[in-house]
């Protein structure tokens, strides 16, 4: 433990907690604006498992629009589930992670700024998408707006939960059943209040009321998440 | 001074001998309480006015669904206490509890499906609390996937309790949600048992059964606990000599 905090008190006094975390989110938007191709892959999923619904029930719209919110939302779940890998496992394959770890800087602000970065990448475009694969399900096109804002604000939450999971299962081989088993059963909530929010928006009425839930999902994530997150790293890495 | 006792439970060998005396009291007091539970569900509890014979399988159901949540919360702060103390043991209690936890929802589980299709009409019914007692479930297989595969035992130990807490944590949200989702898909539970209103010859043998069922976790946990320590403390000389006598 001395040699850590004197570590800190040695690297720490260079950058503050928060230029750390703002170079670390730069640094993993401009690494994964390198390899596009991955940043694609999550996007064509969504696209494929929603098309699939469509095969898989009818051709009808008008029983297509009564499925739409769970499909879409059972979809970005699992797209974003598939996502994951990308946060961690490369830097933690180089070792980046590591550094991370040694750097003497707030773990938590650094795991923050990746998840942060990870959502722009993979929840915002996901929040984009959203809108097409809704209307190819036969979704009024005044519905846009909140599928996107339900989306948007429940990937953010998505991202965090699953941060801690990616985290735990860091040091485990073939880990996708595993981080799936971790994760989804605390991504529920947020499928509950975002399909309810997207069905309200698809019927036209208001849909403020799950929106806010699915907000505080997220607040409450922000909070909370980075610091198990940080946690999981510190023990996945000894 | 007289936290000394206190510490004492921080030492395997303590702990293991401690549990193997105290096994059989917990064991045959919960034997009592559940022959004694069972019989007053069964035989002496009047029938229900409008669920006939059928409202007896409360009498597993109820504890089972009480115990469920209870593992849960004990596994949860038993790895809170080893994350932040660092003490073994508790890791140890954590990992003994899970898989009995498990069984309790899964016990839950069967029991609320059977009652649901004599009540309801179907063996699954969305009913809120099912659905949490569900997810609870799949929390429990989580946590005891990521404990399996993770080779090093502190790690697998510190990992999981992560876990634990975390979902701890998540699992007042997500009741919550699946009441709040469940209100709005469909009309108020068919089954709304108040508990005050039962007479006392129903009552008494169900809170005979909580009891029971209560004593019975610990009795396994102790006797999970052990075996946990014995595979830990394998190497451990204390333990080439609680064995070899």
């Amino acid at each position: 433990m001395s040699t850590s905090a004197s570590l800190i008190e040695i690297r720490g006094t260079g950058t503050s907690a928060l230029e750390a975390a703002r170079l670390t989110l730069a640094r993993d938007i401009r690494l994964a604006f390198r390899k596009r191709g991955q940043l694609v892959q999550p996007l064509a999923f969504f696209a494929i498992v929603t098309t699939l619904f469509p095969l898989g029930i009818s051709p009808e719209l008008s029983r297509l629009r009564d499925v739409a919110p769970g499909v879409l939302w059972v979809a970005a779940l699992l797209s974003s589930l598939l996502a994951l890998e990308f946060l961690f496992r490369d830097d933690a394959q180089d070792g980046t992670l590591e550094q991370h770890v040694l750097s003497g800087q707030s773990l938590t602000w650094l795991l923050f700024a990746k998840t942060v970065a990870h959502w722009l990448l993979t929840g915002l475009p996901l929040a984009v998408m959203a809108p097409l694969a809704a209307l190819s399900l036969g979704v009024p096109a005044a519905s846009v707006g909140g599928i996107v804002a339900s989306v948007a604000i429940g990937s953010v939450a998505l991202s965090l939960i699953g941060s801690v999971g990616a985290a735990l299962t860091l040091g485990v081989k073939r880990s996708g059943a595993l981080l799936s088993l971790l994760t989804l059963p605390l991504s529920m909530p947020v499928l509950i209040f975002g399909a309810r929010a997207t069905e309200l928006a698809i019927k036209g009425e208001g849909f403020a009321a799950p929106l806010y839930l699915l907000g505080a999902l997220a607040v409450f994530g922000i909070t909370l998440a980075p610091l198990a997150a940080a946690a999981a790293v510190r023990i996945s890495l000894e | 001074m007289a936290w000394t006792w206190f510490h004492r439970l921080g030492s395997p060998p303590y702990l293991y001998g401690l549990a193997a005396r105290l096994t059989p009291w917990f064991a045959w007091s919960a034997a009592l309480c559940i022959f004694a539970g069972t019989y007053g569900g069964l035989f002496l509890a009047p029938a229900d006015y409008q669920q006939g014979d059928d409202f007896r399988i409360i009498y597993v159901h109820a504890p089972s669904a009480w115990m469920s949540l209870m593992v849960y919360t004990t596994m949860a702060v038993s790895a809170a206490v080893g994350l932040i103390w660092r003490i073994k043991v508790s890791h140890a209690v954590a990992a003994a509890c899970a898989p009995i936890g498990a069984s309790f929802t899964l016990v839950a589980l069967v029991t609320g499906s059977l009652w649901g299709y004599r009540m309801w009409g179907t063996y699954w019914e969305w009913d809120p609390r099912l659905t949490s007692e569900l997810i609870l479930f799949f929390l429990y297989l989580g946590y005891m996937g990521l404990r399996s595969s993770i080779d090093d035992t502190q790690r697998a130990d510190r990992a999981s309790a992560v876990l634990a807490v975390v979902g701890v944590v998540n699992v007042p949200i997500i009741h919550f949600s699946v009441t709040w989702w469940n209100s709005l898909h469909q009309a108020p539970s068919v089954m709304q048992l108040a508990a005050p209103t039962m007479p006392a010859s129903m009552l008494i043998p169900l809170l005979l059964m909580f009891l029971g069922f209560t004593l019975m976790f610990a009795a396994l946990l102790l006797v999970r606990l052990q075996a946990e320590i014995l595979t830990r403390e394998r190497t451990a000389n204390w333990m080439r000599e609680a064995v070899a006598s």
